[in-house]
Formats: C-alpha cells, sequence, structure tokens
C-alpha cells in the first residue's frame, strides 16, 4: 500500500517512485532538505535562498548561519518575484555554493517564481537545487524534470491531505545525507516507521487532482478572478498583493485599507468566513509578514493584509456569497475600529 | 438573536466563570483574551499568578471549548505599550505612584476593547471584575461596588461613564469569589483553583523599580537626598522612582523614630521623609476627573466618601469638582497619607460617583 501512495505522489510531479521519501509533512521535508544536504556537503559552505521564504526554509538557514554558513537572501521585486538573474548572479562563478534552495510558489501572496533559468547554472556551479513545491503541487502543473531540480518539497495536508504527511523528492540519493539516524525505513534516507495512513490518503489526494487538473485549477482561478473584481469594486483602495498574472489560481492576498487584519479575521471568522494572516500565531502575537515587508509594503499595510485561499471544493455560490460578506465586513471594521497610531508601528 | 458580549478572558478563574455565567444566561459569547505583554520569560515552573503567557490563553481556550463558544486571542500589545506601560514608567520618573490597573481599564478594556466590540457587532463587554451595575429607578446605570465587599474592584473602574455602564456586564458583581470558584468546580473548569494573579501583571518579578531602570534612558533616573522636614540630609537615594509618599520600608535609615515618605520632589530629586503623624493630610487635588453624572462638576461642595487607595477603606470628605476636571477634596477628619498618583475614587455608600488621579495633598492651612 505505501509502494501504490509513493508511485501516486511521485507520479504528480514526474517523478520516479524511487525518488520520493514519504516524511511528516512540507516542514520537515524541508529541514532534510536543507540539513541533509548541508551534512552531505562537506567543503562547501554557501547558501543561496530568497527574503521570503516559508518559515521552515528561514528557520533552518539561519540555524546554519549561527554555525558559520553563508546564506544569500535574494529579495523580491514589489510582487514577490525572484528575478532569476539576480539568483544567476548569487551563483556567479562562486564554486562555494552547496545550496539553491527557493519557493516554486509563494505561501502568503501566491507568486509563481520562473525557476527554469536556475537549473544549468545550478548544475553547473556544482549546487545543490531545492525547490519548495509545497504550495504549488496540486495547484499548478510541476514536474521535478522540467525544472531540473536535485529536490522538491511536498506537503499533504495543503491539498486535503491530514497533516502529518509530507514527501521529499529526491533525485539523487548521494546528495544528501538522513538527519533522522534509526531503522532503515525509506531506503535509509528517513528513518522511522512510515505513516502509511497519512501516506494513503496524500496518494489518493493527488491521484483525483491529477485527473482533475488542469480543469480545476481554471474553475478555481476564474473564481479568485471574479471574487477580486467584486472586491475592488465594493472596496475602494483595494490592493492586490503579488502579480495579476503568473501567481496560484487559489489565492488571494489582499490588503484592506485603514483597517486591522485581525479584527478582519476575528469578525469573519464570526460570520463563518475562513481567512488568514500571513503570520499569525497561536498565542496572539501578530507579526506583521515578512513576505509583505520584503515586497515593499509597510508595517501598516502589513498588518491591514489578509489571505483568502480557495479549494477545490469552494462553489460559485460560495464566492458569490463572500463578495457580499467581505465589503460589509470591512465597511463596519473600518467605522468602528480606525487603526489607532500604537497598532501601525 | 440573543445578544452578543465579548468576554475579556485572561485564562483565570474570574473571568472564565464571568463568561460562563453569560453563556448560561443564552448570551452569544466571544471570549477575547488581549495579549499586551510579550510572553513571559521565566520557566514554566516558575511561574505564578503571571498573565499574557501561553499557558493562559490555553486555559482560557479550554474553557471556551467546553462552554462552546468561540475564542480569540487579540494583540494590544503597542496599545498596552504606548497607553499603560509607558505612562506607568513616566508617572514613577516623575515622583508619582501609577496606577496601571485603572490606566488598562480605561484605555485598553474600555478603548480598545470597545473598538474592537464595535467592529464584531457585539452589544456588550463583560469582564470578571468584581463590581455592579445597576439599572437604576432613574432609569439610568450606576456603578455600584461588589456584593463581596474584600473582592471589590469598583475602585479600578471609575472611569467608565453612563454610555459604557449602559453596554457593559459584569457577572461576579453579586457573587463571592468562594461562590465562583465552586461554580468553576462545577462547571469542570480546569482552572477553578488556579492561584490569583498578581498586582501588576506586566511586571511579573514585583521589581518595578528595576522595570522603571530598563525602560527608561539613564538621565531620566533622578537620584537624590534623602531628607528631614528641615531640610537636613539623612541619606542618598537611586532614584525617586524608588518610593512612594506614605512608604515606610527601605529607605536605608537607621533613626531612632520611624520615618515614612512624605513628599517626592522630582526636580530636586529630594525626598523628605517625616514620622507618621505629620503624613496626614487635610484633603487633596485630583486631576483628569471623571463623574458618572456630570451633574457633580458644578463647582458646588458635595458629601461623598472618598477611596485613595485600594486598599484603604473609603472615608468621609468634601468634594468640589470644577469645569476643568480638577477636583478638591477636604476630608471630615484627618486623613492618611495622600499618594500622588494614585486614583481617588468617589463613593456615595456603595455608588461609585466617579474619580480622578490624585495630584497632591493640600497643605495644613
Amino acid at each position: 500500500m505505501l509502494e501504490v501512495a509513493r508511485g501516486q505522489v511521485a507520479a504528480i510531479v514526474g517523478a520516479d517512485p524511487r525518488q520520493i521519501v514519504f516524511t511528516s509533512g512540507g516542514t520537515e521535508s524541508n529541514n532534510l532538505a536543507i540539513f541533509g544536504a548541508m551534512t552531505a556537503a562537506t567543503r562547501r559552505r554557501r547558501i543561496i535562498s530568497s527574503e521570503i521564504e516559508h518559515s521552515s526554509i528561514l528557520a533552518p538557514l539561519a540555524e546554519l548561519e549561527r554555525r558559520g554558513f553563508e546564506v544569500v537572501r535574494i529579495a523580491p521585486d514589489r510582487d514577490g518575484r525572484i528575478a532569476p538573474e539576480r539568483v544567476l548572479d548569487a551563483i556567479g562563478s562562486n564554486r562555494d555554493t552547496a545550496l539553491v534552495t527557493l519557493g516554486l510558489a509563494n505561501s502568503e501572496v501566491g507568486t509563481v517564481q520562473d525557476l527554469a533559468p536556475l537549473k544549468s547554472a545550478c548544475r553547473d556551479a556544482g549546487a545543490i537545487f531545492h525547490v519548495d513545491a509545497a504550495q504549488a503541487v496540486g495547484r499548478i502543473g510541476v514536474d521535478v524534470n522540467a525544472l531540473g531540480c536535485d529536490l522538491m518539497t511536498l506537503s499533504g495536508h495543503k491539498l486535503g491531505a491530514p497533516a502529518g504527511i509530507g514527501a521529499l523528492y529526491i533525485r539523487d540519493p548521494a546528495q544528501i545525507s538522513s538527519t533522522t539516524l534509526g531503522g532503515p525505513q525509506e531506503t535509509g534516507r528517513r528513518a522511522g516507521t512510515p505513516n502509511l495512513l497519512g501516506a494513503t490518503a496524500f496518494g489518493a489526494v493527488v491521484e483525483a487532482l491529477l485527473d482533475l487538473m488542469p480543469a480545476e485549477s481554471d474553475r478555481v482561478a476564474t473564481l479568485a478572478a471574479t471574487l477580486f473584481a467584486r472586491l475592488r469594486e465594493a472596496i475602494p483602495g483595494l490592493q492586490l498583493n503579488g502579480p495579476l498574472i503568473g501567481r496560484l489560481p487559489n489565492t488571494l492576498n489582499l490588503t484592506f485599507p485603514g483597517v486591522l487584519g485581525e479584527s478582519m479575521l476575528i469578525a469573519h471568522d464570526l460570520e463563518g468566513v475562513e481567512v488568514s494572516m500571513g503570520s499569525a500565531c497561536a498565542a496572539g502575537a501578530v507579526e506583521p509578514s515578512h513576505v509583505l515587508l520584503a515586497m515593499g509594503r509597510s508595517r501598516a499595510d502589513a498588518r491591514s493584509s489578509l489571505r483568502i485561499s480557495l479549494g477545490w471544493n469552494t462553489t460559485a455560490a460560495e464566492i458569490d456569497a463572500v463578495a457580499k460578506i467581505i465589503p460589509n465586513v470591512w465597511r463596519r471594521v473600518a467605522a468602528a475600529e480606525p487603526i489607532s497610531e500604537a497598532a501601525s508601528r | 438573536m440573543s445578544a452578543r458580549v465579548i468576554v475579556a478572558m485572561s485564562g483565570g478563574v474570574d473571568s472564565s466563570v464571568a463568561a460562563a455565567i453569560l453563556r448560561e444566561q443564552g448570551y452569544d459569547v466571544v471570549g477575547v483574551a488581549m495579549r499586551l505583554a510579550p510572553e513571559p520569560s521565566a520557566p514554566v515552573a516558575k511561574r505564578r499568578g503571571t498573565c499574557c503567557s501561553h499557558d493562559d490563553f490555553e486555559d482560557a481556550r479550554r474553557v471556551a471549548e467546553r462552554m462552546d463558544f468561540p475564542f480569540y486571542v487579540i494583540d494590544l500589545r503597542a496599545d498596552f505599550a504606548a497607553r499603560v506601560v509607558d505612562n506607568f514608567v513616566s508617572e514613577y520618573i516623575g515622583g508619582r505612584t501609577p496606577n496601571p490597573c485603572v490606566m488598562c481599564n480605561r484605555e485598553i478594556k474600555f478603548d480598545r476593547l470597545w473598538s474592537r466590540a464595535n467592529a464584531l457587532q457585539a452589544d456588550f463587554v463583560a469582564t470578571g471584575h468584581y463590581a455592579r451595575i445597576e439599572n437604576g429607578p432613574d432609569g439610568r446605570f450606576h456603578l455600584l461596588r461588589a456584593a463581596d465587599n474584600s473582592k471589590d474592584q469598583s475602585y479600578f473602574l471609575f472611569t467608565l461613564g453612563r454610555a459604557e455602564l449602559a453596554r457593559t456586564l459584569f457577572p461576579l458583581g453579586a457573587i463571592t469569589k468562594t461562590e465562583v470558584r465552586a461554580r468553576a468546580r462545577a462547571l469542570g473548569l480546569a482552572n477553578a483553583d488556579k492561584a490569583e494573579s498578581q498586582e501588576i501583571c506586566f511586571v511579573p518579578d514585583g521589581d518595578y523599580a528595576r522595570f522603571v531602570e530598563r525602560a527608561s534612558a539613564p538621565e531620566q533616573i533622578r537620584a537624590g537626598a534623602i531628607i528631614d522636614s528641615a531640610g537636613n540630609r539623612l541619606a542618598e537615594h537611586a532614584g525617586v522612582h524608588r518610593f512612594t509618599v506614605g512608604q515606610r520600608r527601605g529607605l536605608g535609615i537607621a533613626t531612632g523614630e520611624r520615618l515614612y515618605v512624605r513628599e517626592i520632589r522630582p526636580q530636586s530629586g529630594e525626598v523628605v521623609v517625616a514620622p507618621r503623624e505629620f503624613l496626614d493630610a487635610p484633603g487633596l487635588t485630583a486631576e483628569r476627573v471623571s463623574l458618572v453624572d456630570d451633574s457633580l462638576a458644578s463647582g458646588a461642595e458635595v458629601p461623598v466618601e472618598v477611596k485613595i487607595r485600594y486598599r484603604h477603606p473609603a472615608i468621609p470628605a468634601m468634594m468640589r469638582v470644577d469645569s476643568s476636571r480638577h477636583a478638591e477634596v477636604r476630608f471630615i477628619a484627618s486623613g492618611p497619607a495622600v499618594t500622588p498618583g494614585q486614583a481617588c475614587v468617589f463613593y456615595r455608600g456603595d455608588e461609585v460617583l466617579g474619580g480622578g488621579f490624585i495630584e497632591r495633598a493640600l497643605g495644613a492651612d
């Protein structure tokens, strides 16, 4: 059964099943990719990444920096795009780069990166190329061979599988060292009894998605575009974060003028509409999104931003309903709780 | 549709029971915990009676799950720092003794939380304070002491006006702390026997002097001399923020008689000490006075009972408030030490008439 699931997961990114290692999720996959690659790279000391990566990339990089590795973080443009030329410049003729790690689609604003030009440069420089595709797989077509990456992170629960399952595509096992040591599971690349239930669900989800795509992507993209058009009409000054084209079909990141995102989030939750903020924490310390700040937004704008995600189960009727609810909530929150000076700091 | 009430929840037993009572009464309860300070850094085992920790919020969340109402943590750190903590520090630096709980109620719970409540279409805001609100025969709302006199917190709530009282609920006002704990146990709330929180939530170790020193620039700290009423230097001190009028301990003076802080002079850095009988003042002046009923601000003398510290009993006095929100209060008998910066709250029987912040003691004239 595990091998059926492995085959299904491999198929959605065009990989060989033997190149798929099951993990506990995107975070573990990113940790395995980064620490595994840097452990295997005995000599090289340099990592190239960007300022807008997921925390499961940024935190391992910060840790490696503390341990003496050099980390180069490329800044995005205003739409959250990482210019391939800047990555190529950073790789340059430097033979010390061990790893290039970049997200294929940004988790907060949905910008899809143009990573194809990096394939040969990484090969030429002898650097391992890791792509965090946790947000992209199942939403846009992703192919490990077309991207030419060495490692790719996949997440199960982002697609509707239960939390606790993910995968790492490993092109050549020699390129990374295992970071979880123990039994010989997953051909020695990740010790520990595999999560069979999770993997089975993951496999079933991606197989279903493979059948639905690309029609499903188009359907969701149309719904998202309809929602954005209606919100923009109803909310003067509403800003879309990220590009109009070259984005994930299901994600809208919007800056609502004159309101606190936290307040909007709670007000929507009470109306039965689930939206999210860039980086909220369970203990109630809301920090402005590092992605939006890196894209040049002010702290105040970052605090006024919300992410709206659509899924395969989102219907046109639901979009019609939220297109009415959101402007009403915005008007009410803006009138009742104008942003205070303290809160915008 | 039932009325919606935003309940401020700290994770402690009082606000938990307050929320549970309202839920049982059929209100559409929305629980909100306010993150006011950063996560406490002390090891879990050593924490007692702090607030704003992840554990406290989880306690509140458990109550919300048990009683089946929505619960959110909201981030008011910036507002709390700007409106409560900065004021706390500058008051101490200025030689006064602030009351941050009053400021927090005024600036955070009944201002920022109120705005949030409006944004969430709430009809009421509720807290676990021990105080009562009654809709009187005159058709107006009155703020009254709690039924449990030993827990009464009406002192901290004097800034509430009629409009706020009309939309505020204090479900614990009519019951005792013992009953609250019993209710919590009966409801199966996990925090039924949780320890009381301490007085100043954002100074977990209680060392407020060190807190003030950390939060201010070295040149703001006013060190100086401890002197007696005749101007004799008795000792040196490290800063006026370390003293409170009426304080006896920690003066670092060994004399035959017991000496108390009588006056703090922030400009010169002098702290004047005197024997107890010299501290008694005939009255005080107060600033930033607010009254539940504005008609009392007529400039006429009104008999009241005044409470000049939370733990002091209210004493009879004559009060006169002018239109500039300034009060002069004369005690009927001689009063206790008057501490600038503390709240003075006016009562008539059980009813809170209003209050202000003590400016200075009246001289004996």
